[in-house]
């Protein structure tokens, strides 16, 4: 278990509780009494860390090493899973994965950035950082399902769209201009979930959707806190500054109307109980579907167009 | 015995005050340092007569370009930027708008307007780099938006000349959906089959190449213009190399197939009203 500087208290307490109950083990005292009043202050003290977390505390909880990524959740989720590679153009980006899944009864297109565990991993996978040929490969995969009238399902968690020389050479601005005009058009329904990091047009390239939903962790914005420190400030020391700034959190961007829902994590986060997470995101995902499957492709079409449009203040 | 007395020693003249000719006489390429008549200049387009170096303009000196006579009808010339986060970093952003307005005499990073161009009707979105970085927040976007719906109302062409750092941080998550906004009223016009050229000129960075600026049935751009998603030096902090010679220039994109052509501003009125009149039914 990896604890986040916040969580360091807890950390202690957990520990200290660990000791208790080995020590009873050892010793055969009954420490029953005070092991349930530890568990009850864990309980409560979880609950208070949790409901107060600022904007860069949430983001770092985004970034936990120990969070379900994409092929976590498919894993949970589907009882069947074909995963589908390459673009057809230049290459297969690990980055980006995607593949049919069957969910319950429900064949659905899932479609997600892949961030690694250990270090060989995250270096494939390019720490989740797609190249223009995820992007394409993303479209061709949401393209495949439309002719065969599946729901798509995209779930986002990325630091960013590789900035790297080849990913230029490539073209990664056109891939992600490109498939932001052509979700608009798909005929099928489409939700997109922030399960990690939603950074910026990286994140955007796969995110336009009937339903747009945030895991009550994660952040979504236009720049990294980080980034965003050292453009405005010169400096990364004002990144807590720049995450409350931005706004980023689930609440903020559910408040400013610029995504549709938020859904709850397990307390201490998706972490903590990976199958209960696993549960409550099928269960969205499901209802959602049912839901939007009523609706005609022409008025789902005209609906998503709308709701994007309609994003943005300004004075007249 | 001397002819006249020096009454202060020590006289220093500040440079500001050494001109000797009124400003705006003359202009000096910044790139091969030729000094030539600031009308001379104007009259070539703000190309430099000498290098052909393209000099970064606005959408008053491009509208008068490509606007026959300069006349033209803008659209929403009024909306204005509000301040959805309450945004402070070094200073509060209704404040850094404020002096963006007052310095420039503009009211946001773009302006759109109608009229003709050769005779053929037009809609033109120009952006404005000296607001902000040519930055996108709710307002850019918002004009876009309309700009193209009235394209998509009268069947015009349209023309969006791009000319930005990217996104504006100070609305940040608005300022990311304006991408969204863009490309879906792009993916109605496309459905119009109503003819969209994109001008990229220097520079053109960002969330604004990552949408509108992609996405012309014509991408074309001014010669050497800077044309990218992340910035060079994002790039070269990324690869810890330093960047081969013109990478992201207009001639680069051209070399790996995103842009049609590249057109001299000068010929650029005439260039897109051949294109668009190859068009016409």
């Amino acid at each position: 278990m990896v604890y986040l500087d916040f969580e360091k208290p807890i950390a202690e307490l957990e520990s200290k509780l660990a000791d208790m109950q080995q020590m009873a083990k050892e010793t055969n005292v009954d420490v029953s009494k005070e092991v349930k009043s530890l568990e009850e202050k864990i309980k409560e003290l979880k609950k208070e860390t949790y409901s107060n977390l600022t904007g860069w505390q949430r983001v770092q909880l985004s970034r936990h090493p120990d969070r379900p990524y994409t092929l976590d959740y498919i894993e949970g989720m589907a009882s069947q899973f074909i995963e589908l590679h390459g673009d057809r153009n230049v290459r297969d980006d690990k980055a980006m994965v995607g593949g049919f899944a069957k969910i319950d009864d429900t064949t659905v297109m899932i479609i997600g950035h892949q961030k690694g565990r250990k270090t060989k991993e995250r270096q494939m996978r390019n720490f989740g950082m797609a190249n223009p040929e995820g992007y394409r490969k993303a479209l061709r995969l949401m393209k495949l399902a439309e002719k065969f009238k599946k729901p798509i399902v995209t779930l986002i968690d990325t630091p960013g769209a590789f900035p790297g020389l080849e990913a230029e050479e490539r073209g990664q601005a056109e891939a992600i201009a490109r498939n932001l005009r052509e979700m608009f058009m798909l005929k099928v329904p489409v939700i997109c979930i922030i399960i990690g990091e939603g950074a910026s047009g990286g994140a955007l390239g796969i995110a336009i959707g009937d339903k747009v939903f945030m895991l009550e962790n994660t952040w979504y914005s236009v720049i990294s806190p980080e980034s965003c420190s050292s453009i405005l400030w010169r400096s990364w020391d004002h990144k807590e500054q720049a995450a409350e700034a931005l706004k980023l959190t689930a609440q903020d961007m559910l408040k400013n109307k610029l995504i549709d829902g938020i859904i709850k994590e397990p307390l201490g986060g998706a972490h903590n109980d990976p199958q209960r997470m696993y549960a409550e995101l099928k269960k969205v995902i499901l209802n959602n579907i049912a839901e939007l499957e009523l609706i005609k492709p022409k008025d789902r079409i005209n609906q998503r167009i709308e709701k994007f449009s309609s994003m943005g203040v300004f004075l007249e | 015995m001397s002819w006249y007395k020096r009454t202060e020693k020590g006289i220093v003249t500040p440079t500001e005050q050494k001109l000797e000719v009124p400003d705006g006489l003359w202009h000096q390429c910044s790139h091969c340092k030729k000094i030539m008549q600031a009308e001379e200049h104007a009259h070539s387009n703000y190309v430099c007569p000498e290098c052909g170096f393209h000099d970064r303009i606005g959408s008053k000196e491009y509208f008068e370009i490509l606007f026959d006579g300069n006349n033209f009808t803008e659209i929403y010339p009024n909306i204005r930027s509000a301040d959805p986060l309450k945004f402070i970093d070094t200073q509060p952003y209704p404040a850094r708008i404020n002096s963006s307005m007052k310095k420039t005499g503009l009211n946001d990073a773009v302006r759109a307007a109608y009229g003709k161009m050769n005779e053929i009707s037009v809609v033109i979105a120009c952006m404005d780099f000296k607001f902000i970085g040519g930055s996108m927040g709710s307002v850019v976007g918002e004009k876009i938006a309309r700009a193209i719906d009235v394209a998509r109302k009268k069947k015009y062409p349209f023309i969006m000349i791009s000319k930005s750092g990217g996104a504006r941080m100070m609305e940040a998550g608005f300022s990311l959906m304006q991408m969204a906004k863009t490309a879906a009223r792009l993916a109605l016009l496309d459905k119009d089959g109503i003819p969209y050229i994109s001008v990229l000129t220097d520079p053109t960075t960002g969330g604004v190449t990552a949408s509108y600026a992609m996405l012309g049935d014509f991408n074309v751009a001014e010669p050497g213009a800077l044309i990218g998603f992340a910035g060079p030096r994002v790039i070269r902090e990324t690869i810890g190399k330093d960047l081969p010679e013109g990478f992201q220039s207009a001639e680069f994109l051209l070399e790996h197939g995103f842009l049609d052509f590249i057109v001299d501003r000068r010929e650029m009125k005439s260039k897109l009203s051949v294109l668009l009149g190859m068009l016409k039914s």
